[in-house]
This record gives structure tokens, sequence and C-alpha cells, in this order.
């Protein structure tokens, strides 16, 4: 029998070897990746209890910072502050370190640098190590307070945004989404508070506060895209600034329908191409569309607006779509959560629905977009052609205030959208448009500002008041795009000429001439 | 002894950390847990000096070792628990000494076999009596008789063990011979093999009844292992095999719990928040320990579900790291090892197999579990020997411990009269 025992035991034996082999493997082997799992909450549950770097605008103001916890009640030593003077101007961009909810915005992008995980620093000495160097970090934004500010104070209480990019970087100046919330009550301590908060700012019947409209709501852009129609008709070569010239017509006649595309309040409007962009003729880039067929549909992708996401699958929800949906990914930007997903006509579809085409060339029908994505659109006018990748990081410095050299954004090129030479023709009647055409409320004493308005109609509201635009036009630094929801308090009168244009040339004008 | 004094030092040590993790101070009953946990350890050593003086020096350390980092991880996870866990260390000391106090010869419990046998099955069939029956995490495995609830299912176990290795000491010549020829083969007559086929097949159908998928794979485990040591014959091996693939395909094709828990262990993944949501945690636990562990008291072990009980190892795991995982992996050989050497030793037929069974329980039991939370195997709900969170499988443990002690005594009694 003893032998018997003896194969029993080793058989035993082997069983538990193979159990210290797998225990080698997620201890040793894995131990990274289940570490750092973003479904892992003990590495957040840490870092609530680890010191933290302070969030800074690019001149210096304090956005977030931690200090001692005064609530006796639970065992956080650190409570997470945001000043009331900043709270809800920079809420959508900075976020919350919350609780009971996780980190968003900087607060959850750029974390590791905040608790200093990230700064790479070789130990002196044993002791050090075993001590731990202070490695926090603070992040450093490319915002600006003072224009921020600006762009909260034009706004007025209107819903809509207002988005500034640094032309050359695509570096985030302005990013403001009105209304806005107080982050402060998400990074209560005391649960509940938190919890009541967090449905408030999330829920419909209070405007969803929490959703920053500047990349997370769609809005068909009206004439402000035919900025990109132009842009794409000019790179394929079927017009130029002179020919052809267009009829001056009321209406358009759309094939395939009875129905017809009409000029703003019904005027006659056309002419060749400098003419029809600067009194922005609905009939002319209706024609173009259609004219443009496919291609407009297949370019799209070049300006980062994709094709129309599957409603079949139940995906579309209220219009703004995550964007794992898009066929076109959205660029990879650090703003967080990712920017939603734009939609333009289907690829393939122009022989079936010819009257979307010319719809879509003056930013109605299928076209929808996030205001910060036509903020890119005037950037890559601005910037030769090139789409910058948007970002909110400008660098990262210890506490004291010593830069860290690797951690200053690298800016990168999403995407060439047009060739320079289309770009330098758009400026010029996009001057024009401010010069003489819809957009003179934008111009700026002593600088060129070069842009166009938008007023898209929506059914059974009023419209949408846009303006895109740069300055100064020689010699572009800024981008901006406008948007006011349904026309603010000018209701029906509303155009982006008179609502949009006005905002978009006192935010310039702050950060060009302070 | 001085083993003893190690393990008891360890435990404390344990208690300590946990606490001072949490703040600057010495618990206020750190003077008394000192002295309970010591005066246990010194009960049982004395009962082994005083009624089983020859028996082996290494079962009780070790089993007090597992017992002691058990029993600071349960404190950890939850100060009640613990407490309520010391009182169950107490209830398992008293078994062990009564054990050992009543058995003094390992051969009275042959002479019981098949009440022990019927006793087995009337304790496993206990929770399905209305009334004192109750489902816990869709098992009905407890018995709840006013305030107390326990699991006779782990003292059934034992009982089983006893009949097995009792009928097979009798019956191990025939079964090994065969009667009936059958082509090259010999097999055991119907009638040699019908008790304990009958015993061993109640027992696994009450199990599965129960949803009881851990033990009914533990007990095909031990059963077949036993009929190895019995008869020498590796066709039995073969058998068991054949048993579990069967088993196990018709389990999987009739009960949906047992195609979830396959599913699960195959890619938890696919439903992470549900299914998925304890082997995940478990996982993060052992990933987040990594090779040293956050250290004790100072990870999150309390996001695993059932941490004290059936996930106890992934707190382990969490806190102590590789290094405390191996270490009870490497108790864990050394107590199942000697527990082996004690059947080898053993001189009759009857305390060999049933030192064999026990060890074989032992192992099988941990691995099972060990296994499950590591996702090496697919999850089956049972408790880690001496470490778990759970009164019935301490007891159950406890005597186990005082039964392989007794036959180890046996044996170098036998040896030392000439």
């Amino acid at each position: 029998m003893n032998d018997a025992i003896r194969r029993v035991g080793l058989a035993m034996l082997v069983l538990f070897v193979a159990l210290a082999g797998q225990l080698t493997y997620l201890q040793v082997i894995r131990a990274d990746d289940l570490e750092s799992d973003p479904d892992n909450v003990r590495v957040f549950l840490k870092d609530l209890n680890r010191p933290r770097g302070s969030i800074l605008s690019a001149d210096g103001a304090v956005l977030a910072e931690s200090v001692p916890s005064q609530d006796d009640g639970d065992d956080l030593d650190l409570q997470r502050v945001y000043p009331p003077a900043t709270a809800e101007l920079f809420a959508h961009i900075v976020g919350y370190q919350s609780v009971n909810f996780g980190n968003i915005g900087v607060e959850a992008e750029y974390n590791g640098d905040l608790v200093g995980r990230r700064i790479p620093t070789v130990p002196s000495d044993f002791a050090d190590l075993l001590a731990g160097e202070d490695l926090r970090g603070n992040v450093v934004l490319t915002a600006s307070l003072p224009a921020q500010q600006l762009a909260a104070e034009q706004l007025g209480g209107r819903k809509g945004s207002v988005v500034v990019l640094d032309t050359a970087t695509g570096g985030i100046v302005v990013a403001y989404s009105n209304p806005t919330y107080d982050p402060n009550f998400l990074a209560s301590h005391n649960v509940e508070l938190a919890s009541a908060s967090f449905q408030l700012i999330n829920s419909k019947a209070d405007d969803e506060r929490g959703k920053a409209r500047a990349w997370r709501e769609i809005y068909a852009p009206g004439s402000t895209f035919k900025v990109v129609t132009t842009g794409i008709a000019l790179d394929s070569g079927i017009v130029t600034p002179e020919q052809p010239v267009y009829p001056n017509i009321s209406e358009l006649e759309l094939p395939l329908t009875d129905n017809t595309l009409e000029n703003f309040g019904g005027d006659e409007c056309g002419g060749n191409l400098t003419e029809s962009f600067r009194r922005s003729c609905n009939t002319t880039f209706g024609q173009i569309g259609l004219d443009l067929g496919e291609r407009l549909a297949d370019d799209l992708a070049r300006y980062g607006i994709s094709e129309p996401p599957l409603t079949a699958d139940g995906q579309l929800n209220s219009g703004a779509i995550q964007n794992g949906n898009c066929a076109v990914r959205p660029p990879p930007a650090d703003v967080n959560p990712g920017v939603s997903c734009s939609i333009g006509p289907a690829p393939g579809s122009f022989k079936a629905d010819a009257p979307l085409f010319a719809l879509s060339a003056i930013g109605q029908g299928p076209v929808a977009v996030t205001p910060i994505e036509m903020a890119m659109v005037a950037q890559a006018v601005a910037n030769r052609g090139e789409m910058m990748v948007p970002h909110t990081l400008s660098h990262v410095e210890t506490v004291d205030g010593q830069l860290v050299p690797e951690s200053r954004y690298d800016p990168s090129v999403y995407q060439q959208s047009m060739t320079p030479e289309t770009a330098a023709t758009l400026t010029q009647l996009m001057v024009n448009a401010v010069n003489n055409g819809t957009g003179t409320r934008a111009q700026i004493p002593g600088i060129q500002v070069a842009g166009k308005t938008g007023t898209a109609q929506v059914e059974g509201d009023s419209a949408h008041a846009w303006f895109i635009g740069f300055a100064p036009a020689e010699a572009p630094r800024y981008a901006i795009a406008v948007l006011v929801e349904n026309g603010g308090d000018l209701g029906d009168e509303a155009t982006g000429g008179r609502v949009a244009a006005p905002i978009a040339g006192a935010v310039l004008q702050r950060l060009l001439q302070g | 002894m001085a083993l003893g004094v190690l393990v008891v030092l360890m435990t404390i040590g344990g208690y300590l950390l946990v606490a001072l993790a949490d703040g600057p101070e010495i618990p206020p009953d750190l003077w008394v847990l000192l002295g309970w946990v010591f005066g246990l350890y010194v009960v049982a050593h004395f009962a082994i000096r005083r009624f089983a003086p020859g028996a082996d020096a290494t079962l009780l350390p070790l089993a007090a070792a597992l017992n002691g980092v058990g029993f600071v991880t349960i404190s950890r996870l939850d100060e009640e628990l613990g407490r309520v866990q010391s009182v169950w260390v107490a209830v398992g000391v008293a078994a062990f000494v009564g054990t050992l106090v009543v058995v003094r010869d390992i051969r009275i419990l042959a002479r019981y076999r098949y009440t022990f046998a019927l006793l087995g099955i009337g304790f496993l069939l206990l929770p399905l009596v209305p009334g004192v029956g109750r489902t816990i995490n869709g098992a009905r495995l407890w018995v709840s008789i006013g305030p107390l609830n326990f699991q006779p299912g782990e003292i059934a176990k034992v009982m089983l063990v006893i009949f097995i290795a009792a009928y097979l000491a009798d019956k191990r010549e025939v079964l090994a011979a065969g009667t009936i020829r059958l082509g090259r083969m010999y097999l055991p007559a119907l009638r040699d093999l019908g008790p304990l086929a009958l015993a061993w097949g109640v027992s696994i159908l009450v199990m599965v009844n129960e949803k009881d998928l851990g033990s009914s794979l533990l007990f095909l485990g031990v059963f077949a292992a036993m009929l190895y040591v019995a008869t020498g014959r590796g066709m039995y091996v073969v058998f068991a095999l054949v048993l579990f693939t069967v088993g196990a395909w018709f389990a999987y094709q009739a009960f949906d719990h047992v195609q979830v828990r396959v599913e699960t262990w195959i890619n938890p993944w696919d439903d992470p928040d549900n299914t998925g949501f304890q082997i995940i945690q478990s996982w993060f636990a052992f990933g987040t320990g990594g090779f040293a562990g956050t250290g004790l008291g100072l990870g999150n072990p309390d996001k695993i579900p059932n941490a004290a009980t059936d996930f106890v190892f992934s707190a382990i795991g969490e806190e102590l790291g590789l290094i405390g995982t191996l270490g009870v992996l490497l108790m864990f050989i050394l107590l199942i090892g000697t527990a082996f050497r004690v059947a080898v030793d053993a001189e009759r037929p009857f305390a060999k197999l049933f030192a064999a069974g026990l060890a074989t329980t032992i192992a099988l039991q941990s691995f099972l579990i060990l296994g499950g939370v590591t996702r090496l195997i697919p999850l089956t709900g049972i408790t880690l020997p001496f470490v778990s969170y759970g009164g019935s499988s301490l007891v159950a443990n406890f005597v186990i411990l005082a039964f392989l002690l007794r036959i180890s005594d046996d044996t170098a009694r036998e040896r030392s009269v000439p």
C-alpha cells in the first residue's frame, strides 16, 4: 500500500506545484497590468489619500488643489478643492476627483502626474527610496483664465459654447460650455451630497450641466459648414474663387423631390464663389454639394467628420454618440470623456439621397458636429490646412514650480484637411466675409479677423447662432468657434452674425490685445 | 514547543501590524488576545503530550500557523468576524482535545463503520429537512438550530472517510484480485463493491442536489484515491476519471449554475459586473499584492466578495504578496506531506487507509478552493482548511488533525513494543 500512498501524495504535490505556478503568473508576470487595470479600484482608493498636485491655468491661477480634510467623519486626510472664483468656469475641463464617482477631466487624464507616478527620478540613496520623495506634479493647462472669464460673461447665461484653439499647436485656450456646475459638491466626502449632485448635473430636467457642450453635444453647424464645403470644392478643383458664376436665384430646385433649397429670408443670391461666400448663398453651396456628390461625403473624413452611425443598434441616444461608435474616430484629444461623434451624409448614398448632399453642403440635413470640431476646422484653415490634435495640457511642474522637461505637451498633427493653397484662398474668403459680408460684428479695430457666420435651422425651435474664425488673418494665433443654442434671447431674429460674431470678436480681442 | 511559540508570535505580530496600519495605538484587547491564542495553543499542545505523547510533533504547529494567518486576515477584514472566529477556534481546540481523549485507539472507529456511514449520510441529508435547513448563497448546506448555523456536511465527510477506510481495509484483497472475469480483466463482484458504491453514490447525489459542487468533486477524488491505495490498481483511478468526465458533462448539460461556473472560468470578462465579478476582484487582489504584498492592513481586500470565507487566500495574496501565498502553500504542502507520512508509517491497513483518506481530503479541498480563487480551475465554493472563516469547517479540520495525531501515536506505541 505504501507505494500507492506515495503516488497519491506525489499527485497532490503536483497539484500544489501547479498552484505555485499560477500564483507566480498572477503576482509577478501579470501583476502590473492587473494592478493598473482601469476596473481595479485599488489604485484610485490609494490616490485619494495621496498628496496631489494642483491644476493651474496657463496664467498661473489655481484651478484645483488639495487641502487637509476638515471632515473628521471620514478616514481621508485630504480634500480636493476647486476655488470658488474658477470652479464653475473650468468644471468641464478640470473635472473632479470624487470618492463615489471616480475622476474625470484633467483630474483623470493627468492623474498619474498629479500624484507623482509619472515624474521620473533616480532616488539618490536607499533611504530616499524608502522615505519616498515628494513627486507630486502641478499640471499647467493651456487654458487662459481671462479669456475663459470673458467667454462666460459674453454668453451671459445663454446656453452654448465658446472654444478657442491655439492655431499652431491645437492647445485649448478657451473651452467654456454653459450651463456649468460646481465640482466641489462632487468632490465632497459626504457620499449623499456627492450622489445628489451627480444626479442633478446629469439630469435632463436640469439641462445636463455636467455635459460639456463644447465636445459632448452635436449641433447642425449651418453656414459655418460652408467653410468645409468650400475647402473640399477648392481641393477637388471644381471651382475657383472666380469661376463658375452661379445663378442669382432665390431657391434651388432639388433632384428627386419637389422640395427646394431657399436662401436666407428668401433673397436672391448668387455669383462666383467669392461673392457667394461673402453673402452666404445657400443656393450656390447647395449646387456645389450636388456637383461634389460622393466626394463631399468621402472628403468629410479629412475634416474629422464621420459618416452617420447606424441608428438601428439603438446607439443614437439624444444625438450625442460616444466615440466608440464612429466609423471615423474623433481625434485622440486629451479632453475626457471622448469627443462626441459628429455626423455627415453617408458615403455611397448620393444616388438615393442627392437632396441630402445639397443640405449637407450648407450645414443642414444630416450634418451635426460639436463646437470644438468647428473650432478645429477654423484652426486648420489658419494653420495652412493642418488640423492639430486639440489638447488641454501645457506642461507639468514640480510643486516648487520647476518645469519637468519631458512633460511639455508635444503638439501633433491630426490630419492635413486641405492643401495650403486652399487654406490661403479660404482665408481670403473669410476675411471678406468679416469685412464686407455677414460677419462684420466680429471685427476688431486694428486686427484683421477671418470668419464665417452660421444660422442653423432647428425644427420646431429657434435657430442656432454660430461663428467660426481666426485672427490675426495674416499671422494667425487663435481660432474660435462660438455657438449660442437656439439663438439665445433674440429668438427667431437671431443670426450668427448678430448673436455669435460679437462674442467671437470680444474674446479674440481680449486674447490679442489684453 | 519552540515551533509553537514561533507560531503564536507570528499570529500576534500579524494582528498588531493590522492594528498599527490603522493608527499608532496598540489595540487594548491585544493582551487578552495574546492570552487567548497562547492559552489555546498550550491546551492543544499538552493534550497531545498527555493523550498522544508519541505523535508527530509538526502537525499541530503547522495547523496552528495556518489558523493564525487565517485569523489575522479575518480580523483585518472584519473585527467582529474575527472575534467570532476566535470563539470557533476554541470550539475547534475543544473538539480536538475531546477527540484525543475519547478515541484512545483508532481501531474503535472501524468497529462502528456502518454507524458512521449512516450518520454521515444522515448529516448530509440534514440541510434538506424542512424547518432546520437553510439555503445560503444558493447552496442548501446549512442547518440552523436556534442561533447556531453550521454545515453538517463538513463533519459528514470525516465520517464517510472512516466508513470507506474500514470497509476497504476488510475487502481490499477481494477488490484488488477481482472475482468476475471479463476478458483479460478481473472485476470485483457487485456484492463486494455494493455497500461502498451505495454510500458513495448517495452522498454524491445529495451533494449535487444541494448544489455543493466542491464537495461532490472532493468526495469523488478522495474515494478514488482511497480505492487506489487499498487495491493498488490504477483501474480505479481510470474509472474515477471516466466517472468524473461523464458526471461533469452531465452536470454541465443539466444545471445552469454549473454552466455559469464553467463559462465564468473560461472568460470572466464576458460579464465583469455579475458572474465574473468575484474572480476578477480576486485577480486584482493577487496582482495588486504582487511579489511583496501591500502590507498587512494596507490593502483593500474588502473589495473582494466573500473575502473571509471562500476568498480568504486572495486577501492574503493582496496584503502579503507572493511571499505570503507561497508561504501558505508551503505550510499546506508540509502539513499534507506529514499526513501522508503518517499513512505510510502506520502499521495496520485501516490506519493507513484512514490517514491517507484524511490527507487526501485536506489536500484536495485546499486545491479545489485555491485553484478556484486563482482561476486555475472553475470556482467551487468550499472553505480553505484551517484558514477560512467558518465554524463547521474549523471543527471538522481540528477533528481530522486529532485523528492524524492519534494514528501517528498508535504507530509509535506499536513500534516501541518489542
